[in-house]
């Protein structure tokens, strides 16, 4: 008994419905693997990826359980960082500099600042570094590739949401001591700016943790990018006067991390919500994210012999 | 009937980098400047030299059949198992297999040093392609199977070497695929643990599951399979029951010796007061398969049969080159310890801390004697395989290195 073939063989594991396969045979299979060399032009294999989708979790858990095991104060990390730089922002940019916080009480601001650019930019340091840290998975087995980068950026998720508890602890603080905190409709878009700066760290992670196997000079220009982000990105730190004309202006409706800063910030204290950089940066965050899916998959199938 | 796996016209190019050292990963600037100045060069001169690892390779496995693949080192037996497992792609050519995979190139892939027994079954068992409620299921099995009850809270950084490898080949014996791909595990282990592994893996072939197993142990391949495929420089040199493939073989490679395996020395000298009966060693390194490596431990077991209390003692081992050049000596006359033969047998362990001997075929020689005589001496008593593992990939360097390995600076002045 022969098997119809496909007339066009799917590369990947290509599902066969059961009164399809081999009745016959004595395994009765409905996994059915064709192997060929690389087509140039290949699509993400979303449902193969679906499919292994408890493998990226535990990829994520795996990466946040050992980061906690191993550093001395484990989960404390993630909240004492934040806290931290907050600290320093309120004396040296608040108290030195006089920047305007456009009257929110200084912690508060940094702080809606400070935690998401970290999740922003811990999930792109990580998620740069993961294929090329993953190298001796990546020679041994098969799984599909992608969740390597993408469990890096679960697993800043995760610290986000611990470094979360400490906003939420200011924010009733702030609340108890009278300050007006009346969360409106607005606070529907927490997710949505969270979920926004998963995605491009998501996209631009993916893309760098790609180049980063061939190129292994990106290993080394990363943090010096990310930090020249973050002051690029004066949400975090800075009220603009309005005086900042046109071409300042621009720059920063066109920097998506600034009008996701600034939307989850507005979100959960209330203010104008940057509808234009908002729409911005949900476009870019899809590009991106479409982007560097589209370049991780036509590289990877040589990672395993270059990395 | 359809085959489990079909394999046809199957090849897989390596492109060698011939300046730069490592023939992977480049700088951005190296493209860069290869992109500018590519319409400059006058002709299309490569710097790479192509390497066909697997090269027309065209064979089929059917349902429940358990195929051994042998082979020299370099044949492209690993190459094979690596396109066959997805983790890279041929060059040309195409596989089809029908049925789920489990492949197995590693013991204890992922495991993470610092997670606990328990944790690394889950991590592990899920990159196996194992489902939560599957590894769940199965968890007291695969923790019976590895014999680790009492530690499994512990870190496995905590692990002996021989729990360490027992825990990662009980989840990986677990997997239950229809296909199971694997590389040489049942090297690793001590002897109790490797037949139970063998005894698993046959488990596995008399419920009708099919196995492709590589091996340099012909004795496993001879017990466990029922086909073998020979590889020879990339290509099928003869495939089919096992016996023929086996004595094909033997006939044509010389034998070689594996490490862990105990081997006898050859008879045909004197036998008259002590003697070396047999001897095995290995790296004590399980991701090298315990294979002998660059600056890495090699330890030897010998056994020397004695007829009378011989004292004292001294014993010399030499690792040689082809030309019987001797590289590395370890001789006891060098120790503080005095050493005594008792009649009958005896066995000496021999530990060099770190051989410094670049990935080759090096020989064995071994050396006995007391104070007056050499009661026994063999040159060549085996040839031993250096092999290719680092434990900091950075180093590994292609071509020819030297003999001998060390370390090195360059500065410019």
């Amino acid at each position: 008994m022969s098997v119809a073939m496909h007339p066009k063989p799917n590369p990947e594991t290509a599902l066969i419905t059961a009164d399809e396969t081999l009745a016959a045979d004595p395994i009765p299979s409905i996994h059915r693997t064709v192997i060929e060399p690389t087509r140039s032009w290949e699509w993400v294999n979303w449902g193969e990826l679906w499919r292994y989708r408890e493998l990226l979790l535990f990829l994520a858990w795996r990466d946040v359980k050992v980061r906690y095991k191993q550093t001395l104060l484990g989960a404390a990390w993630a909240v004492l960082q934040p806290a931290m730089m907050m600290v320093v922002f309120v004396v040296f940019f608040g108290r030195l500099a006089g920047m305007s916080t456009n009257g929110i009480p200084q912690p508060l601001f940094f702080l809606t600042g400070v935690l998401p650019w970290f999740f922003f930019s811990s999930a792109l340091a990580n998620a740069a570094n993961s294929v090329v840290g993953s190298e001796r998975l990546i020679t041994k087995i098969y799984f599909p590739r992608l969740a390597v980068p993408f469990a890096t950026v679960l697993a800043a998720a995760v610290d986000f949401l611990v470094a979360g508890g400490l906003l939420l602890a200011v924010i009733v603080g702030y609340a108890i001591a009278g300050y007006p905190i009346a969360p409106g409709w607005q606070i529907l878009l927490v997710p949505i700016a969270v979920a926004l700066i998963g995605l491009t760290a998501a996209g631009l992670g993916t893309l760098l943790s790609a180049l980063n196997v061939a190129y292994r000079d990106f290993r080394y220009v990363i943090p010096f990018f990310i930090q020249l982000g973050m002051f690029a990105t004066p949400a975090i730190y800075m009220h603009p006067k309005g005086d900042e004309g046109p071409f300042v202006a621009a720059l920063l409706i066109l920097n998506p991390m600034n009008s996701l800063v600034e939307t989850f910030r507005v979100s959960l204290l209330g203010g104008q919500v940057p509808w234009t950089g908002l729409g911005i940066a949900a476009l870019a965050a899809v590009l991106l994210f479409l982007a560097g899916c589209f370049y991780f998959r036509k590289v990877e199938d040589r990672f395993a012999d270059i990395v | 009937m359809t085959a489990a796996i079909r394999v046809e016209g199957l090849g897989k190019r390596y492109r060698l980098n011939r300046n730069a050292e490592r023939a992977g990963y480049r700088t951005l600037r190296e493209s860069l400047v290869d992109t500018i100045s590519a319409p400059f060069r006058r002709k299309k001169e490569s710097s790479t030299e192509d390497f066909w690892a697997l090269d027309d390779v065209s064979f089929e496995v059917q349902p429940g059949e358990v195929v051994g693949i042998i082979g020299r080192n370099g044949a492209g037996k690993s190459t094979l198992l690596k396109i066959l497992s997805r983790i890279t792609k041929p060059t040309k050519g195409r596989v089809e297999i029908n049925g789920r995979v489990g492949s197995l190139l590693e013991v204890g892939t992922g495991f993470h040093p610092e997670l606990t027994g328990r944790e690394n079954i889950y991590l592990n068992g899920s990159i196996l392609g194992m489902g939560r409620k599957e590894i769940e299921r199965k968890f007291d099995e695969i923790v019976a199977f590895a014999e680790v009850e009492k530690f499994l809270d512990t870190p496995v950084k905590r692990y002996s070497s021989g729990m360490y490898v027992r825990l990662a080949f009980a989840v990986a014996a677990h997997l239950e695929p229809e296909i199971l791909i694997v590389d040489e595990v049942l090297a690793v282990g001590d002897a109790g643990f490797q037949k139970k592994c063998v005894g698993k893996m046959s488990d596995l072939a008399t419920i009708g599951r099919t196995i492709l197993f590589v091996s340099h142990q012909m004795g496993a391949v001879q017990s466990l399979c029922t086909h073998a495929i020979m590889l020879n420089n990339g290509s099928v040199r003869s495939a089919g029951a096992k016996e023929t493939v086996i004595k094909n073989y033997l006939a044509e490679e010389h034998t070689e010796f594996v490490p862990e395996e105990w081997n006898t020395v050859n008879v045909g000298r004197s036998r008259d007061r002590a003697w070396f009966t047999g001897f095995s060693y290995k790296s004590s390194e399980p991701l090298a398969g315990n294979h002998l490596y660059p600056d890495g431990p090699a330890e030897f077991t010998l056994e020397i049969a004695a007829r009378e209390v011989i004292r004292p003692l001294y014993i010399s081992l030499s690792l040689l080159d082809r030309f019987d050049t001797p590289l590395v000596k370890a001789d006891s006359v060098r120790l503080p310890d005095r050493f005594q033969l008792r009649e009958g047998k005896n066995r000496f362990r021999l530990t060099i801390e770190s051989l410094h001997l670049n990935p080759g075929s090096y020989r064995l020689s071994l050396w006995l004697a007391n104070d007056i005589d050499v009661l026994d001496s063999v040159t060549g008593a085996a040839e031993l395989t250096v092999s290719g593992f680092s434990r900091t990939p950075e180093l590994r360097q292609p071509g020819i290195m030297g003999t001998v390995t060390n370390r090195f600076n360059l500065k410019y002045d």
